[in-house]
């Protein structure tokens, strides 16, 4: 089962394409990777994958259906950005996702809470920036989602926290759905892929499973993406 | 947790890791390993790569899976033996081999392991 697949998408600005002919095809129970620099096309691709925007060219489909309203129940997306009230509580704020979705699994987001150290009582306004992190990961991994879309969720968050987070994704994984994840920062995510794409420009310029990556350079992804990018 | 390397598969260097806890008899014959999950969990790694580090370990004939269990490490008489011996050599195989690498003989990696042996009695009797 293709959970996403996307065919020659491409993405124009004006006169620049800032994605073409990008090929993708994401299989049920994987964790994938979409690596490359700031500037690459990744945050692009998300965009068109969740609906945002509309590709130029090529096609995107999720379980088999266009991007549009039933598709879009089956993605669970993180923000970049911050999407809470500062008034709420964690625990209202995980509310607020239940009564929005209806595939929101509150034992699991108490479950991933307590993982992640945070407790329901704390205030969105005093959490750190690792912290606020934390809890909208937590909230993203609660939906019985087909896809999972994180974008960046390492970004500014300490060693620690990482960790944390890393767990996390891996304690959610289910054969049942698809974890796409977006990086620049390899060396952290690369244990947890199944497969990686590397983005360089707008376009695909590797991809392959983690392990036949590595096996077959005799590289670590973290050495290959330095090789691919370099220049 | 285990630091691991760069360039070999992620699973293997599990599956390399079980072995030395077996050799070092901190898994027993007849022992559960934990689910596929917590191991993915406590390695931080994909659960996808820990189901193939119990394939490969089946193969084997390091573990044994029960139907609806789990999977077990193999109560095979003479296997903590076999690993102790497959073990060794590989990892005195690499050592070797880099040795090698530096353009030493036969007699100078003798030496060179002896050194450090006797180094590390002397690091400890100074505890």
């Amino acid at each position: 089962m293709m959970i996403l697949k996307t065919d020659k998408v491409g993405k124009k600005y004006l006169n620049k394409w800032a994605l073409s002919n990008v090929d993708i095809s994401l299989e049920q129970g994987k964790i994938i990777g979409l690596l490359g620099p700031n500037g690459s096309g990744k945050t692009t691709f998300l965009k068109l994958v969740i609906g945002m925007i509309r590709p130029s060219s090529g096609s995107v489909t999720v379980c088999g259906m266009e991007i549009g309203y039933k598709a879009k129940e089956m993605i669970s997306f993180l923000p970049d950005s911050e999407f809470l009230y500062n008034w709420m509580t964690i625990r209202e704020a995980g509310d607020t996702y239940a009564a929005f979705f209806k595939d929101f699994d509150m034992a699991r987001f108490n479950e991933l809470l307590q993982f992640m150290a945070l407790t329901p009582d704390m205030k969105f306004k005093g959490l750190s920036k690792g912290m606020k992190e934390k809890l909208a990961i937590a909230l993203t991994l609660s939906r019985n989602a087909r896809l999972i879309v994180l974008d960046e969720p390492l970004n500014g968050v300490d060693p620690v926290a990482r960790e944390q987070i890393l767990g996390a994704i891996v304690k959610s994984f289910s054969h049942e759905s698809t974890i796409l994840v977006t990086s620049h920062l390899i060396n952290e995510v690369e244990n947890i892929l199944d497969e990686a794409y590397f983005l360089k420009e707008g376009k695909i310029v590797l991809h392959g499973s983690t392990d036949d990556l590595r096996s077959e350079r005799n590289k670590s992804l973290d050495e290959l993406y330095r090789e691919v990018f370099a220049c | 947790m285990i630091k691991f390397n760069e360039s070999s598969p992620i699973y293997l260097q599990i599956v390399e890791k079980i072995k030395a806890d077996i050799v070092a008899g901190k898994l027993k014959g007849g022992h559960k390993l934990p689910s596929v999950r917590d191991v993915a969990e406590s390695f931080r790694v994909n659960p996808n790569t820990v189901q193939r580090v119990f394939m490969e370990l089946e193969r084997e004939g390091v573990a044994y899976p029960q139907r609806g269990i789990g999977t077990f490490i193999s109560e095979e008489a003479g296997l903590v033996e076999k690993l102790r011996d497959t073990q060794a050599q590989k990892y005195t195989g690499r050592y070797v081999a880099q040795m090698q690498e530096l353009g030493m003989g036969k007699d100078e990696i003798l030496e060179n392991v002896r050194k450090v042996l006797e180094g590390n009695e002397n690091d400890d009797t100074q505890d």
